[in-house]
């Protein structure tokens, strides 16, 4: 059997600042397998974004294993593609060159580069705004571009840590709608934060429900919609159960 | 648009105009002897008359600052990044002035292994470059005189001195500035630290290492006259010596005038290469001002 594309194995973390050491994470166990959609939701401030920035390689956990294609061993940055909260657009890059930016960190010529860049851009609508200075978009087309360039760096295994989250409702649902229709296209496995509970039940095949702090799994639930998904689903009854479910969940947890 | 900008200085010229003619009118009154205070038409007037002497002395002086702030952007670039090319660039500048280059050089290759190796260094080096900012110039002059000689070189040293701060501070503020999270989405495309300084901490800091530009090139005409003031054989410095020495008032104020242009030029001419060079930047200024 093919293995999992990311393994968590009794991962913590506890940060030293100062002197009193800061538990953040308590031996979180989850897995990602190819092409699936996996959503990890939690009160704010848990340490899900300490958690991707161990799966992205950014940083190191205390103890445990992080296994991406079944190597536990190797070197974890670069095997993602990974999207912080903000868009984090370099403003003296245009849209197209912004794009580029993993494929120059990898020593792409110049020319494919633009190419692959291109192509990207025309296949999910941005081709007109290659040339345009990020100060010059929208929220929303900010953070399209940013998914464009990590999607570009690489589109087999991407870490989503609340791409929507500072965006309209309007605005958000149309990029949901994007991305699934990107998680499509390129059979990509998908590691997902958010703290919107409807969000993670329109997207995700399952989701991890993280505690407060010190986080652990308290619960994971397979979300057996039909694909692909549309928003209309939310309002379906078995939605709407797990939806109650989830927000009564994370209510009490932000309470404790 | 262009007009709007030109109005934005209407007031500072009502006001500069103003006082002008206040100025006339109290010479011209005879408040004042002409020849200790001349009128601002005679000072013009002396300046067309000596444009000739004069244009000898600006040429110099203006080739001290130009040098100077080469200098001094070459060994804050140096410092920064540490590379070759940055060496053969002062190189070509070392040959036009031997000594002053090789302590500018040698100089600005020790702050660049310096603050290359560690964070430590870094925070060692900071408070010494402050520190020599506070070494008056008026005391430093002379002694470069005697150790350097009365050409170029100590005039050069000077303007560098005067321009390195500004620039230095402006451009490791800059670098210093770059996002943690920005930094992190390249440690996870896995960039090595070279990658992260060409590609990210370069680029930002362009708006800050003009901005330190600007505040040196409003410095280093006057650190190339302080060089001349104190021996020289030729530049707006020791013209104005000479013009006091002669009690020539008029034309220390010509000089003045001279001094006062160039400096604009420098400044507006810096603005000018940043427009042009940062194109996103002043893009980015005008939809914050909307916002």
């Amino acid at each position: 059997m093919e293995p999992a594309k990311l393994l968590v194995q009794g991962v913590s973390k506890v940060f030293r600042d100062g002197r009193k050491p800061l538990d953040t994470l308590a031996a979180i166990d989850l897995f990602v397998n190819a092409g699936e959609f996996v959503t990890v939701i939690g009160p704010s401030g848990c340490g899900k974004s300490t958690l991707f920035n161990i799966v992205a390689g950014v940083d190191q956990p205390t103890s445990g294993i992080v296994a991406i294609d079944g190597d536990a061993q190797g070197e974890r940055a670069g095997k993602s593609g990974y999207m912080p909260q903000q868009p984090l657009l370099l403003p003296w890059r245009t849209v197209e060159e912004n794009i580029m930016l993993g494929l120059d960190v990898r020593r792409l010529p110049r020319r494919k580069a633009e190419r692959e860049a291109y192509e990207l851009l025309k296949r999910f609508g941005l081709a007109d705004f290659a040339h345009h200075y990020p100060a010059t978009l929208s929220g929303g087309m900010r953070q399209r571009v940013a998914l464009l360039r990590t999607v570009l760096f690489n589109s087999s295994f991407l870490l989503l840590d609340e791409p929507f989250g500072a965006l309209d409702a309007l605005t958000r649902l149309s990029l949901q709608m994007w991305l699934l229709d990107l998680w499509q296209t390129f059979h990509s496995s998908v590691l997902f934060i958010t703290h919107d509970v409807r969000e993670a039940i329109l997207l995700s095949d399952r989701i991890y429900v993280l505690s407060a702090r010190p986080a652990r799994v308290l619960r994971v639930i397979e979300v057996d919609l039909p694909r692909p998904r549309r928003s209309e689903q939310l309002a379906l009854e078995q939605a709407v159960r797990l939806e109650q479910e989830l927000t009564t969940l994370l209510l009490k947890e932000q309470q404790s | 648009m262009k007009l709007r900008w030109l109005a934005g200085y209407g007031p500072a010229f009502v006001l500069g105009v103003t006082l002008l003619a206040f100025w006339e009118l109290y010479v011209r009154a005879g408040q004042i002897s002409s020849q200790v205070l001349p009128s601002p038409t005679a000072i013009i007037q002396a300046l067309i008359e000596h444009w000739d002497v004069i244009s000898i002395h600006t040429m110099q002086t203006l080739l001290e600052t130009v040098l100077g702030m080469a200098v001094a952007i070459e060994i804050t670039s140096s410092g920064l990044t540490a590379r070759r090319d940055h060496r053969e660039i002062s190189s070509v500048i070392a040959s036009i002035r031997p000594k002053t280059m090789a302590v500018a050089i040698v100089f600005g290759l020790i702050l660049a292994i310096t603050l290359e190796i560690s964070r430590w260094s870094r925070r060692a080096v900071y408070p010494l470059l402050v520190i020599s900012q506070t070494i008056p110039i008026i005391a430093l002059a002379p002694l470069l005189l005697i150790w350097f000689g009365i050409d170029l070189g100590p005039k050069v040293f000077v303007v560098a001195l005067y321009c390195f701060f500004p620039i230095a501070v402006a451009c490791a503020d800059g670098l210093a500035d770059a996002e943690p999270e920005l930094i992190n989405l390249l440690k996870s495309m896995h960039a090595s630290r070279w990658q992260i300084l060409w590609l990210v901490r370069l680029p930002g800091a362009m708006p800050s290492f003009f901005s330190g530009l600007r505040i040196a090139a409003t410095y280093g005409v006057t650190g190339a006259i302080f060089g001349e003031y104190v021996g020289a054989y030729q530049g707006l410095g020791i013209y104005m010596q000479l013009s006091v020495n002669s009690h020539a008032i008029v034309l220390v104020f010509a000089a003045i005038l001279v001094t006062a242009v160039l400096s604009l030029l420098l400044f507006g001419l810096v603005s000018l290469i940043e427009r042009i060079a940062l194109p996103w930047y002043h893009g980015t200024v005008i939809e914050r001002k909307l916002s």
